[in-house]
């Protein structure tokens, strides 16, 4: 395989694998480290790519073993950096703030779950997997990926809840 | 009729029953502008995971690290490979003129032994010359 080829076959779930390492590593560089590191690994396993079936849930894997690997190791334990750089367009300053606000603590909101429920959040609510593919990427059995995924979603709902009726929202 | 459905949704999105169409109807819903406002504490987790799917990865993969460390590789090894066999023989030649030298040093001493030897008993022979000729002696002088 060529390089354009890999390039060709990498580009559309690059942005999925980073934002998988950044939910589990919450560090940006960190995030981007690995997500460089699983995309060498892949391309340095170029020659057998033709024979995976689903490149993009391979990769997937990858990353998720790879960031687990890393909270693991100490080397991680001291490196945890919280970033949010986002934008929102088009509504005024006082909306905007507010937006922001909220989206912060959903992020703090979302680093406080446990790595499997992160996960199957990240996967389910912003990457719109389907069920099954979760399973074979998280290797949980249906029931499990269900059950984790409404535990994740009840607690998100009443830490919300909670600052809700701080009167803050 | 509206917020009847929204609500049943949430429900099953809460119990993770929800397919994925229903959750984008709710996404769908919870961007508008104008919402219930008991509904409104859910609007941040929708909007939140909107904008976490706009990250990009934007750092530049270095592909090809590889591939010319190889070729240096091998001119190493190779020298290497090369420095230690012309060593190692001078090695193993210096060892084994040591061997040869120490085992002719032995064969020597050996010979050396077995003539010392063989002189002792020479000398032992000849004490009992000397015995006879003190008999000699003692028979001249009882003359």
């Amino acid at each position: 395989m060529q390089q354009s080829d890999f390039l060709n076959v990498v580009m559309p779930f690059k942005d999925k694998l980073y934002r998988l390492a950044k939910r589990l590593l919450v560090s940006k560089e960190e995030a981007e480290d690995a997500t460089q590191e699983v995309l060498l690994k892949l391309w340095s396993k170029n020659k057998s790519m033709a024979n995976y079936k689903n490149v993009e849930a391979f990769a997937m894997t990858m990353t998720k073993n790879f960031c687990l690997d890393r909270l693991k190791s100490k080397q991680a334990s001291n490196l945890k950096l919280v970033h949010s750089n986002y934008q929102d367009e088009n509504t005024s300053l006082q909306k905007q703030l507010e937006a922001e606000d909220s989206v912060r603590w959903m992020e703090r909101i979302m680093d406080t779950l446990p790595e499997q429920q992160k996960m199957v959040l990240q996967l389910r609510d912003v990457e719109q997997y389907e069920f099954e593919e979760i399973c074979d990427l998280l290797d949980m059995k249906p029931t499990a990926v269900r059950v984790t995924l409404s535990r994740a979603r009840k607690t998100v709902r009443e830490e919300l809840a909670k600052k809700h009726s701080y009167g803050i929202g | 009729m509206e917020l009847d459905r929204i609500e049943k949704l949430l429900e099953k999105y809460f119990e993770a029953t929800s397919t994925i169409a229903e959750e984008q109807e709710l996404k769908q819903y919870f961007s508008q502008d104008d919402i219930e406002p008991h509904l409104e504490q859910y609007r941040p987790m929708f909007k939140y995971f909107s904008v976490a799917k706009e990250e990009r990865f934007t750092k530049q993969v270095p592909l090809k690290p590889r591939k010319k460390n190889y070729k240096w590789m091998s001119v190493a090894a190779v020298a290497i490979l090369t420095f230690g066999i012309y060593f190692g023989i001078q090695y193993q030649e210096r060892k084994q003129q040591e061997q040869e030298a120490l085992i002719a040093y032995q064969e020597t001493k050996k010979a050396f032994e077995l003539l010392a030897e063989n002189f002792g008993r020479g000398t032992e022979k000849v004490a009992y010359l000397q015995e006879f000729e003190a008999a000699k002696q003692k028979i001249y002088n009882n003359d």
